[in-house]
């Protein structure tokens, strides 16, 4: 099989990992290597897909033959697939000609389960201890760390990798257990807790020893699946903020169930993954890490999934009206972050703006506040916008006609594929 | 009574027309590059450029804050049309008010200028990643055509990353190339540059890459819009996943080299369009 097949067959297999960042390292250039991880503030997107996501790294599966059925996944073993393998330095000659070319930012290497997870990930770490010494390769590297490898081995795997992530797979223990026979919750956190252990004692080294060897310098991240089981928004919701409480996590990612195979425990083949939902995770994810917001602030047992028509921090604006209106010159960070149509840019704007001069509404637009979402919760030196209509119920309607135009596009083109039916 | 002033078309040129409208006391009603000139009925006066000059001004807005400095070297490097008038505008404030203008990021004096460096800062960060290499004999050769003057600004991104190898980096709209060899760098004015056909290796990593970004997307979560919203229509042209069947084919044995390289990066490079970068531009000591 050439290479071409491989990257077929291992790119396709790969494809449903959301992870693709590159931000988190910051290394130099060194003689004589090649790369570096020096645009780590933001990340760096090299391209994007037809789908929109972003292609940052050569995302691909060291294998895609797979001694575990896990129900969701199109690598499971009792999927009739074809199978392919990397050698390893098939991969990195890979890696190095698409990186000198700029095509990315680096190695995102994850792999199906060949005969255990410790064999496994020496295959993985014999592919990038090459790539990093023998092919001097000095880019940004993310590996998956498999559930049941060898702790020593998983050390070894960080030293070479910047980033290292332990799939959840599923929010709860059921999901796993019905989906996902072969891994359980325990056996998931056990990799994740020793790496969180690993990097803090890692940066406890670094202080003492300048030249102590990296850990994962970019930290972790992880990544569950949306949709496939009949968890809520309020449970996933809680699990991320405990990730990112409890194991210092990087980034959690969600992605939503695209359905691959036809099971009875599974959601039916026609389902249309869950977009909307998946996008209404990610911006309360960014609520939870940028925004000071917690979990629980942003839903309740009540309501425990988020409203499809507006945002998660909309949504919290409507509901906490006792809060509003702020006022812009007055209110401190915290509570302008809690204004929908406030960022952190804006509102980091506004903190410098207004030490000049009081600011007004006029101001606030040139700032980059998107007006027509904040205009309803703020006050400019005590006024709110001349002519604004504020009873709550039609607040809630310009709100979500202003949402419509934003929903993902697929949202709306689902409508008309049902048309031809 | 107002005047044009007609300069070289430099940064430090430009700065000589701000030195020489204090010195004058007048108020330039334009800026003209000499490359530029049009006709005007108000009277012209050709600015000379005197390093000196250009860099009293340049210390001066260092000493009212670093980052004045920087918003009117990157200033300089933007597409908006009227960019001599906004950063004359903003410079012009700045000496008035001092420092404190830096936070009325909403007055007219600054927020156009934030905005054209908010456009350009955007698009270098973009570039860092749409920029498509090609190989050819152990060189790589890559080409952009962007809005904004990026080039002295992804210098150090790509010179870093690709500090072992010799490139080039040619800007299509305006005609000036990035080039670098043994950690040398130089930006130099370039007229044409024609990429040559590929060998037969590069093109199997062409086809390579293009069967990777294909094989990426999943097809059910399909949506141009949103690929069009990160990554605009206007790069496509430059970048391997979007060209035409003829780009995946090697051309037979013997291509020709890149014209361009012929030169050979070996040339005096211009003078810097950045304040003196940390490292040393040019000639730095190899490794």
């Amino acid at each position: 099989m050439d290479v071409m097949e491989k990257l077929t067959i291992l790119t396709d297999a790969a494809k449903y990992d959301a992870a693709c960042t590159s931000s988190g390292a910051s290394r130099g250039s060194r003689p004589g290597y090649i790369g570096n991880t020096s645009s780590a503030m933001a990340g760096c997107c090299h391209s994007f897909s037809a789908d929109g996501r972003c292609v940052t790294l050569l995302k691909v599966l060291m294998t895609n033959c797979c001694v575990y059925d896990c129900k969701y996944c199109v690598n499971r073993c009792s999927n009739d697939t074809r199978r392919a393998a990397f050698t390893p330095e098939e991969l990195a000659d890979l890696t190095i000609q698409f990186y000198r070319r700029n095509y990315i930012e680096g190695l995102f290497l994850s792999s199906g389960v060949m005969v255990s997870p410790d064999y496994t990930t020496e295959r993985m770490i014999r592919c990038l201890d090459l790539l990093r010494n023998r092919y001097c390769f000095n880019g940004y590297i993310h590996a998956k760390a498999i559930p049941g490898t060898d702790p020593e081995l998983i050390q070894r795997l960080g030293l070479l990798a910047d980033r290292l992530s332990v799939n959840i797979e599923l929010p709860s223990e059921e999901g796993l257990r019905t989906l996902a026979p072969n891994k359980t919750r325990k056996a998931i956190f056990r990799p994740m807790g020793l790496i969180t252990s690993t990097l803090r004692e890692n940066k406890e080294e670094l202080v003492k020893y300048r030249h102590t060897p990296r850990f994962a310098p970019a930290g972790q991240s992880t990544q569950m699946i949306i949709g496939a089981t009949p968890d809520s928004d309020r449970h996933i919701l809680s699990l991320t903020q405990a990730l990112y409480d409890k194991y210092r996590l990087k980034r959690v990612f969600y992605s939503a169930y695209v359905p691959v195979v036809e099971s009875s425990l599974l959601p039916s083949v026609d389902t249309k993954p869950p977009l909307l939902r998946e996008h209404r995770l990610y911006q309360a994810d960014w609520l939870l890490r940028f925004y000071g917001f917690q979990a629980e602030e942003l839903l309740d047992e009540d309501d425990p999934n988020f409203n499809p028509l507006v945002d998660p921090k909309c949504s919290w604006a409507l509901k906490h009206p006792a809060f509003f209106p702020v006022e812009v010159n007055t209110a401190g960070r915290e509570e302008l972050l809690r204004v929908p149509g406030i960022g952190t840019v804006s509102a980091g704007r506004i903190l410098c703006a207004r030490r000049a001069r009081k600011l007004e509404h006029e101001d606030l637009r040139k700032l980059g506040v998107v007006m027509k979402r904040a205009q309803y919760f703020i006050t400019c030196k005590g006024k709110v916008l001349d002519g604004l209509c504020l009873r709550p119920d039609s607040v809630l309607r310009s709100l979500t006609a202003l949402e419509r135009a934003a929903l993902p596009a697929s949202e709306g083109q689902q409508l008309s594929l049902f048309d031809p039916a | 009574m107002e005047v044009i002033y007609r300069y070289d078309g430099s940064l430090e040129g430009f700065l000589c027309c701000v030195f020489d409208s204090y010195v004058n006391k007048e108020l330039p009603a334009e800026f003209q590059d000499e490359a530029h000139l049009v006709p005007s009925l108000f009277p012209a006066r050709w600015v000379g450029t005197d390093l000196r000059h250009a860099q009293r001004i340049l210390v001066s807005l260092e000493k009212i804050d670093p980052w004045a400095q920087e918003l009117v070297v990157k200033g300089f490097l933007t597409c908006a049309p009227d960019r001599e008038m906004l950063l004359y505008r903003f410079i012009r404030a700045l000496y008035s008010v001092g420092r404190p203008l830096l936070r009325r990021l909403s007055d007219d004096a600054v927020l156009p200028l934030l905005q054209a460096v908010r456009h350009l800062d955007g698009e270098v960060h973009l570039l860092k990643g749409f920029v498509r290499f090609s190989e050819f004999e152990g060189m790589l050769a890559g080409e952009i055509r962007p809005k904004n003057r990026v080039l002295p600004l992804l210098r150090r991104h790509f010179c870093s990353r690709f500090y072992n190898e010799t490139f080039l980096l040619y800007d299509r709209t305006h005609r000036e190339a990035l080039v670098h060899q043994n950690g040398k760098w130089a930006i130099m004015p370039l007229d044409s540059f024609q990429m040559a056909a590929p060998s037969a290796a590069e093109a199997q990593y062409r086809r390579l890459w293009k069967r990777f970004y294909d094989t990426i997307e999943i097809k059910e979560r399909h949506n141009p819009k949103l690929r069009r919203t990160h990554m605009p229509q206007r790069y496509w042209d430059t970048m391997t996943e979007f060209q035409g069947e003829d780009y995946f084919t090697a051309a037979d044995s013997g291509a020709p080299e890149p014209a361009a390289l012929a030169e050979g990066p070996g040339g005096s490079a211009p003078a810097p369009l950045l304040r003196p970068p940390a490292a040393p531009p040019s000639p730095t000591p190899g490794p």
